[in-house]
């Protein structure tokens, strides 16, 4: 086996911003708003480092696709302790339209490319809530996937995941090599501390588009409209239980 | 005797209270009427949304987290910028009307009790990071920026703002109140933390404290202004704006926990640990009454005696020293039971005696509150003060568990009482004059973190001194001639 894991990164509007639509109802705003690693991107990271820290596996490589700033998102993920980072540059409408099919069509490529034993990804972003590019990538390589996993251990040439399912936690034991996707409590990622930011610049990250993979990016979805969800109405005061009851009546909920 | 609001008052039926504060309001007609004619102006700069008049609106905005008395102001304001800061503050001074600046409602004095009504300005809207400079270690923030959310915003840069008061609060209103918190003792209180202020007055002036957008590490450049605000509780001016140093995040952490056969050893270790030059970042005392309550509630099994937990910073090769010589220190003066953890859980699981040591304290007589006192002595002195406090708790038959950064010399007795016994209430607050006075005998302040707000002016007077007070006077009057700036705190009413 290789020892090498793939660990998608994705570039997201940072979770503590308040959202707001765009004025021509396209999209949300992006200019001049925060942006940070997706947080289940950053637990994918830390699985993967914790991994190599125990030495199961022998090399970390974080990817990102879209534009220059997405080197940002994979310097994170080296601060943290990733080997060595792969950007894939996707940019103006192709990245616009890119969604977890075409992210998924890349890392597959990818993972043949590194010949990986392994791809970590976190089980959704926090800007699209898909939760579907390590379905899809599993899919696409026909290889096994353990999704929602909250406790992940290597035994020899198979992996045991612990899944959180609506039941409860569901164990299973698969082959490798295999996609997992992260979930919330699989564990606390650690903070970049600077020394290690600084050791991060050192790194290597490779560029490359999606047509030297070979790849087509063409979506097949249109974003039609965006809206913001309705605004919260006043509350009504009434008098008595029977006023209460007449006005349910009348709205129709009752 | 306490001048002003003694905790017995405090303490009773807060709905009498609150229907005093409301009659107050009605019955001043002439501050009605005022009132009724500023509201226009108020909205046209703020907006429809800014102004508030509603009841809960009011009573949220008059109470914080001490034992004082809600005492709601007559309207609440939500400015969105300075401009709107300094537009409204005009207004306000043109009608005499107090201005009460209000953070994240997270103080233990009354700092936003508007004791003669007056406009309440909620700066939670103005919340954003301006201005981070990651090579150059700092960060400008608006008020309605807290701790928290600082340093979740700084995560990805490895730097962090350590000053931690344990609550969330606005970090602004840390400056204004000068807040500390368990590792001043390696980072500093605010004092030593904020580079420049951005300050509205009461006549609607913004000055800048250190020069607008100026943010050198050091400086030497006139009257230390920056350093006059911090701490001045809003009773000078408005903070919009404040720069912070930042440090860098550790790169690990260790944390560590030994019981002392005495409080002499506790205190004697955290002195020497500190002369032997180990950077330690947190070193917390908890007495026996306190651990034995941290004991029931968490379902912990440390020694019933006083312990310190301790806490380390730094690369991992620094650390194992650090922690040998406390270590080595500690057996010295006969402590026992050291242990320390590197990972995250087991940290967590040693020092949860001190993060619920609040609410352990409250659970040892369920139904009571809790108030907390904050003298701050030398470090010398600190054996002699905590041992002489708790044989005035024994003797006054007072629950009094006590926690402490011993390594500033500051300690809180959080005492436990029941706001219906006005019999009890006495003695807890004879007891606090007597610590507070206990402390000042010992060259200490009566205040060490929480500030002086409404409960501490008298004994400020007895700390500073008439001539220093006159002289904080003075001040106040050159900033604020007509005292609309948050009338009631720090400064007793002049003798008139």
């Amino acid at each position: 086996m290789s020892g090498r894991v793939l660990v998608g990164v994705k570039r997201v509007i940072d979770y503590a911003v308040k959202i707001r639509v765009k004025p021509d109802n396209t999209g949300v705003v992006t200019d001049g708003v925060k942006h940070s690693m997706n947080p289940f991107c950053e637990i994918a990271v830390e699985e993967a480092v914790k991994l190599k820290e125990k030495k199961f596996i022998k090399e970390v490589v974080a990817v990102s696709c879209g534009p220059q700033q997405a080197q940002e998102t994979i310097r994170t993920a080296l601060a943290m302790g990733a080997d060595r980072g792969i950007h894939v540059e996707v940019t103006g409408k192709d990245y616009e339209a890119m969604g977890p099919l075409q992210v998924s069509k890349i890392m597959a490529a990818l993972a043949k490319k590194e010949d990986a034993q392994l791809i970590i990804l976190g089980k959704q972003a926090i800007d699209d809530d898909c939760n579907q590019t390590g379905q899809m990538t599993a899919a696409l390589l026909d290889w096994p996937q353990g999704t929602f996993a909250s406790e992940v251990s290597l035994e020899g040439d198979k992996v045991k995941v612990v899944r959180e399912i609506d039941g409860g936690l569901e164990t299973i034991r698969i082959n490798t090599p295999a996609v997992l996707t992260a979930d919330l409590r699989l564990n606390t990622p650690r903070y970049a501390t600077l020394p290690n930011i600084m050791k991060a610049k050192k790194k290597k990250i490779a560029k490359v588009n999606p047509a030297d993979l070979g790849l087509d990016m063409t979506s097949r979805l249109e974003v039609v409209r965006v809206d913001e969800p309705p605004q919260r109405l006043a509350g009504v005061k009434v008098e008595t239980v029977e006023d209460l009851v007449s006005k349910l009546r009348e709205q129709g909920t009752l | 005797m306490l001048l002003g609001l003694t905790l017995s008052r405090r303490l009773l039926s807060r709905r009498h209270c609150l229907l005093q504060c409301r009659s107050i309001k009605t019955e001043n007609t002439a501050r009605s009427a005022v009132l009724d004619s500023v509201l226009s102006a108020f909205r046209s700069i703020c907006g429809e949304d800014g102004v508030s008049l509603g009841e809960a609106v009011r009573e949220q905005h008059g109470k914080d987290e001490s034992v004082h008395r809600c005492c709601p102001p007559d309207v609440v304001l939500f400015p969105r910028c300075v401009e709107e800061v300094s537009s409204l503050a005009k207004i306000c001074s043109r009608h005499r009307l107090p201005i009460i600046p209000f953070g994240t409602g997270t103080g233990l004095e009354g700092g936003v009790s508007a004791v003669e009504g007056g406009v309440c300005f909620s700066l939670r809207n103005m919340d954003q990071v301006l201005d981070l400079h990651q090579d150059d270690f700092d960060v400008t923030v608006e008020p309605g920026v807290t701790r928290k959310a600082l340093n979740a915003y700084l995560r990805d840069t490895g730097l962090w703002f350590p000053v931690d008061p344990g609550a969330d609060a606005s970090l602004c209103g840390m400056a204004a109140t000068s807040a500390s918190g368990t590792n001043a003792v390696r980072y500093g209180t605010m004092r030593e933390n904020v580079l420049n202020l951005e300050v509205v007055l009461a006549d609607g002036s913004v000055v800048h404290t250190a020069g607008k957008g100026r943010r050198p590490r050091k400086t030497a450049a006139g009257y230390n202004l920056t350093n006059l605000f911090v701490g001045s509780e809003g009773t000078l001016g408005i903070i919009t704006k404040t720069t912070l140093r930042l440090y860098g995040i550790p790169e690990a952490t260790v944390s560590a926990v030994c019981s002392f056969p005495s409080v002499q050893a506790a205190v004697d270790s955290t002195v020497q640990i500190l002369q032997s030059g180990v950077p330690i970042a947190r070193i917390e005392f908890l007495d026996d009454v306190m651990i034995d309550a941290c004991n029931r509630f968490s379902s912990l099994s440390y020694a019933v005696t006083p312990s310190l937990f301790l806490e380390f910073h730094g690369s991992e090769g620094s650390l194992q020293e650090q922690v040998n010589t406390a270590e080595d220190i500690t057996e010295s003066n006969g402590g026992s039971g050291f242990q320390w953890a590197r990972d995250a859980e087991t940290r967590e699981r040693l020092w949860r005696a001190r993060h619920d040591a609040w609410y352990a304290s409250l659970a040892l007589r369920p139904g009571c509150k809790a108030y907390s006192t904050d003298v701050c002595v030398p470090l010398s002195r600190l054996p002699q003060i905590l041992v002489e406090t708790k044989e005035d708790l024994i003797e006054n038959r007072l629950t009094g568990p006590i926690v402490g950064h011993v390594g500033d010399g500051n300690f809180h007795c959080l005492m436990v009482v029941d706001p219906g016994d006005p019999e009890e209430l006495h003695r807890v607050n004879l007891f606090v004059e007597r610590l507070a006075r206990r402390a000042l005998a010992m060259d200490g302040t009566c205040t060490g973190e929480h500030g002086v707000g409404l409960g501490k002016r008298a004994l400020l007077c007895e700390e500073m001194g008439p001539v220093a007070v006159q002289v904080m006077q003075r001040l106040k009057d050159a900033f604020d001639p007509r005292n609309l700036m948050n009338p009631g705190k720090i400064l007793l009413p002049r003798e008139s």
